[in-house]
């Protein structure tokens, strides 16, 4: 099992630490909801090193990323971040990623834990480019600083104008005199910052941060779950998989369909023109109880998909839920029944943003 | 982790007090503690039958839902109803908060439930 810099860290703020990913980490240090409406109405600090952060250099190494990312990273500048996917020809996710670029030959892309090695295998077999693939994830670590209060809190430890920071991009500053990546990106659905850099760095920015700033809480895993769960954002596994596609996800905005050619672009093009079977949809319970991933939605008799995320939402106290629903169900205010043990539940197909997004854009 | 001496407990973290020929059963303060904040419970009615070792309600804490499982078998006879609405109570004071009463059905049950000592290695 591995751990993070921070993990004895964690371990005296109280934290329950779980294994994620092969990674022990803090589920929760005092309670998931406090944590939760900490990061909705103040701020909240996460110790995100298990992610992978993989770096593509090189003459061609614009052409390996293009192959390989839905979204189109020609249209970026130096200095921008974009969100996309990894996909299967058949247009299954691979991973979904954020992809930073330096220039049209340094990117640094920000990979899910669980799918390192898999990502790793997966560029470098498609890697017949002029372009070096170098995993950096054992020697970086990351924290997000998630919450309306972020600027103000992060302005405080760096010399950098954080109002040049706009969402999506990222800049190298000093945090607390430590040389830090820091970009305006998270998955909170909230304005905030994720901060790259070497473990001892990362280490005394978190620990300062709490020191110094009384309103910030440190989070666990379990409230970021809940966090991006009310603003819709997928997590790989549950929204996104090998087996379900951006465009089923409702994630067709990360999918360039200007770009000539990646991986994946014919079936998702066919998907999109015929429309997909299936889509990820919001569930509103209309009695008690929790809708939980993996429970069978049913109308009538006929099984029509499956719970992907259920909670009772910390924010707007709905019992609610993401799920994937075959067409025709999947249309709003569509009744229609879960299987929670041994009963049937009534539901109502919603909108899947459950809570407002608070970006600084 | 409080684990009274006077009361028997299952492996599954459940703990039954037998009082006026009664057993009263609840989770233990390492369930609550384990599942954290508990945010809805599924309560039997009364008059169902529950059935040693087998599942008699649901729990469910902001991350997941859990079975709980009847230390003894018996009728149920009080449904803690305060608990519906206020399943916090049970993070609160897991022991003072039972969620069943059952009319015992039979005695010799009790010799299959751990006793507090044993318990506290289930805990380990």
């Amino acid at each position: 099992m591995k751990q993070t810099i921070l993990h004895d860290t964690h371990v005296l703020l109280g934290a329950k630490m779980v294994d994620f990913a092969g990674f022990m980490m803090p589920l929760v240090y005092t309670s998931i909801t406090e944590e939760h409406l900490a990061v909705r109405e103040q701020a909240g600090l996460f110790d995100v090193s298990h992610m992978g952060e993989i770096r593509l250099v090189g003459p061609d190494a614009n052409d390996l990323v293009d192959l390989l990312f839905t979204n189109n990273t020609r249209a970026m500048t130096a200095g921008q971040v974009l969100y996309g996917m990894f996909c299967t020809p058949t247009g299954g996710v691979v991973d979904d990623l954020l992809v930073y670029k330096f220039n049209d030959q340094n990117f640094l892309l920000v990979v899910n834990a669980a799918n390192i090695e898999k990502d790793l295998a997966w560029i470098n077999q498609h890697n017949t480019f002029d372009a070096d693939v170098i995993d950096e994830s054992d020697h970086t670590s990351e924290c997000a600083l998630q919450g309306p209060l972020a600027q103000t809190i992060l302005q405080k430890a760096t010399p950098y104008d954080l109002d040049n920071l706009k969402f999506f991009t990222f800049e190298e500053m000093d945090i607390y005199g430590h040389a830090c990546l820091v970009s305006r990106t998270g998955y909170t659905g909230e304005d905030g910052f994720e901060i790259y850099g070497t473990h001892e760095a990362i280490k005394a920015i978190f620990q300062t941060l709490l020191e110094e700033n009384a309103p910030l809480k440190p989070c666990g895993l379990g409230c970021r779950d809940t966090l991006r769960f009310e603003v819709a954002l997928p997590l790989y596994g549950h929204e996104l998989s090998e087996t379900i596609t951006p465009i089923e996800a409702g994630l067709g905005f990360a999918v360039s369909f200007a770009k000539s050619a990646f991986i994946g672009r014919e079936a998702l093009l066919k998907q999109k023109e015929a429309k997909p079977h299936r889509r990820v949809v919001g569930l509103e319970l209309l009695e008690k109880g929790i809708l939980r991933e993996g429970y069978d939605v049913y109308a009538d008799t006929a099984r029509v998909g499956h719970v992907t995320t259920g909670y009772l939402s910390p924010s707007t106290g709905l019992s609610v839920a993401m799920a994937l629903i075959d067409k025709p169900h999947d249309k709003k205010d569509t009744l229609l029944e879960v299987a929670i043990r041994k009963k049937r539940v009534k539901v109502k197909v919603r909108n899947k943003k459950f809570y407002e997004k608070h970006y600084n854009k | 982790m409080n684990i009274p001496k006077d009361l028997y407990y299952t492996e599954t973290h459940e703990w039954v007090r037998i009082e006026d020929g009664f057993a009263y059963i609840g989770i233990t303060d390492y369930a609550q503690d384990s599942l954290g904040e508990i945010v809805f419970i599924e309560l039997p009615e009364e008059n169902d039958q529950v059935t040693q070792f087998s599942e008699f309600a649901a729990i469910e804490s902001v991350k997941a839902a859990s079975d709980l499982n009847a230390p003894l078998s018996g009728v149920v006879v009080t449904v803690n109803e305060e608990l519906e609405d206020n399943p916090e109570l049970l993070n609160e004071d897991p022991y003072e908060n039972w969620i069943i009463k059952i009319e015992i059905e039979d005695k010799l049950e009790l010799n299959k439930l751990l006793n507090a000592e044993e318990y506290a290695e289930v805990c380990e």
